[in-house]
């Protein structure tokens, strides 16, 4: 294998570790809110700093290949990809911390009505599959694959724009769990944050594999 | 590719070595007042079709070419060309800097003199305007009588492109005219194409691939004596069309 394959492919490695770790926070971010873990939310919260470390690492490698090898092409988008994905990482495992920190001031589990009624179950679970297919697509090197996580990130938004008028009606019904329909309003918030993200990777996968620049697109249809 | 002006045209053109097929149908225009690099491995034919713009093959034995060049629009290999105006329209450096054993002076003036220009008033002008183009007036204006020879590479190579400006072409060739400089040196040729541009139509023939990158505006890969793509070299180098323009610029070849 030439030496520039050998070095992409500890680049891709380690960002795929960082991959790992994040849908570890995510995961257990699920049960930690079912359960009002806060033992769990705390290890997620601990894990952030390892997934810094993993961000400035990654960087790091980003930026000496850069130097070393002057990428260009295929090589160049694949590193720009790998860079940006690797921020949208970072950005994923602050957003389940955020929400393990919701957790930890929870006293009780959500009320089951309102998970129902909220539907951040199913939320929950498309995010993760979207994460999980990411993760796929970028294995394989697939744009294909990136494109039909794209069109996942819809039914997360619809879910997104009925909470708040979901979460209102049930608050004035029940006026004495007020902090836990807010703490669930955030974290549905920050799951609509998360598939944006993996919106963003699977953008990445797209331009690294077709050289096409897919993101923004949506906004400048509707502009038009 | 482009709507500007074309200031050279390569139609239909076939190369051949005896029974060697070196250059296969190629067809390219390239841009006035603009630099197109010529890439592709060791044998490709780039320094043979960077050649037939001022006719430097003519000498080969069993050298010949169907098709057409157009210099400005007209063929060069037309009968009544004459190959030694035509060489004062299209100059050429070479990889290794050639200076002629004479005085700096001397060097830069040749060809005017062999024009038949004695006006050394003239010729004085010329140096100076040509050597200042050539971005080394500087470092030689106290020594023009000096020995070429003494200079270093850096320096010779960049009197070499002021001796080809002397004679005023529109058109410079250059075949690898930094693979055999340090890299200060290599820089100051290469900032120095960039601001020849501005008068000149550059055509350079590089094996590195961030020179290409750095210093031209349009970049020709060719492989196995065809033009494999030609396009901005923006595009070449983040999104070239063909697979063997991608392997070859990756450094993925064979």
């Amino acid at each position: 294998m030439p030496h520039i394959d050998v070095e992409l492919e500890r680049l891709r490695e380690k960002l795929l570790e960082m991959w790992d770790l994040v849908d570890y926070q995510l995961t257990s971010g699920r049960d930690a809110m079912m359960n009002a873990d806060h033992e769990l939310s705390q290890r997620i919260i601990k894990l952030e700093r390892k997934v810094n470390s993993f961000d400035i690492k990654i960087d790091r490698m980003c930026e000496n290949f850069f130097a070393l090898f002057t990428p260009v092409a295929v090589d160049l988008r694949a590193v720009l990809a790998i860079l940006k994905i690797n921020t949208n990482l970072e950005r994923i495992g602050d957003t389940a911390e955020g929400m393990a920190r919701f957790v930890c001031k929870l006293d009780r589990p959500f009320d089951p009505e309102l998970v129902e009624l909220t539907k951040v179950l199913v939320m929950y679970d498309e995010a993760l599959a979207m994460f999980r297919e990411c993760r796929t697509a970028f294995v394989k090197d697939d744009p294909k694959h990136a494109k039909q996580i794209i069109k996942m990130d819809k039914a997360l938004n619809k879910i997104y724009r009925k909470s708040d008028v979901v979460i209102a009606k049930y608050l004035q019904a029940n006026p004495d769990r007020i902090p836990e329909g807010l703490a669930l309003l955030s974290i549905i918030k920050k799951l609509e944050r998360v598939g944006d993200q993996v919106t963003n990777m699977a953008e990445e996968i797209i331009f690294y594999r077709e050289a096409k620049v897919v993101k923004h697109r949506r906004k400048k249809k509707k502009k038009e | 590719m482009t709507k500007k002006y074309s200031k050279l045209e390569a139609i239909n053109l076939d190369a051949y070595y005896g029974d060697f097929h070196a250059l296969k149908g190629i067809n390219i225009a390239m841009e006035e007042k603009a630099v197109t690099a010529f890439i592709g491995p060791s044998g490709c034919g780039k320094s043979t079709f960077l050649r037939t713009f001022n006719r430097m093959n003519d000498y080969i034995d069993g050298f010949r070419i169907e098709g057409q060049i157009l210099l400005d629009g007209r063929d060069i290999y037309e009968k009544d060309i004459r190959v030694d105006e035509l060489r004062k329209e299209v100059g050429m450096v070479f990889q290794k800097p050639n200076p002629f054993p004479k005085s700096i002076y001397e060097n830069v003036v040749y060809g005017l003199k062999i024009q038949g220009i004695k006006d050394k008033k003239i010729l004085q002008e010329a140096c100076e305007t040509s050597l200042q183009q050539a971005a080394i007036w500087d470092e030689v204006k106290d020594k023009l009588d000096k020995s070429a020879l003494a200079l270093s590479g850096g320096q010779q190579q960049r009197l070499c492109i002021a001796r080809a400006l002397a004679i005023q072409p529109s058109v410079i060739l250059m075949d690898e005219p930094a693979s055999a400089l340090d890299p200060i040196s290599s820089a100051k040729i290469e900032e120095l194409i960039y601001d020849l541009k501005k008068d000149y139509t550059i055509v350079i023939v590089t094996h590195n691939m961030q020179q290409a990158g750095r210093v031209s505006d349009h970049t020709a890969f060719f492989y196995m004596g065809e033009l494999v793509e030609y396009a901005k070299t923006k595009t070449m180098f983040t999104s070239p069309k063909d697979t063997r323009t991608q392997n070859y610029i990756t450094g993925r070849f064979g």
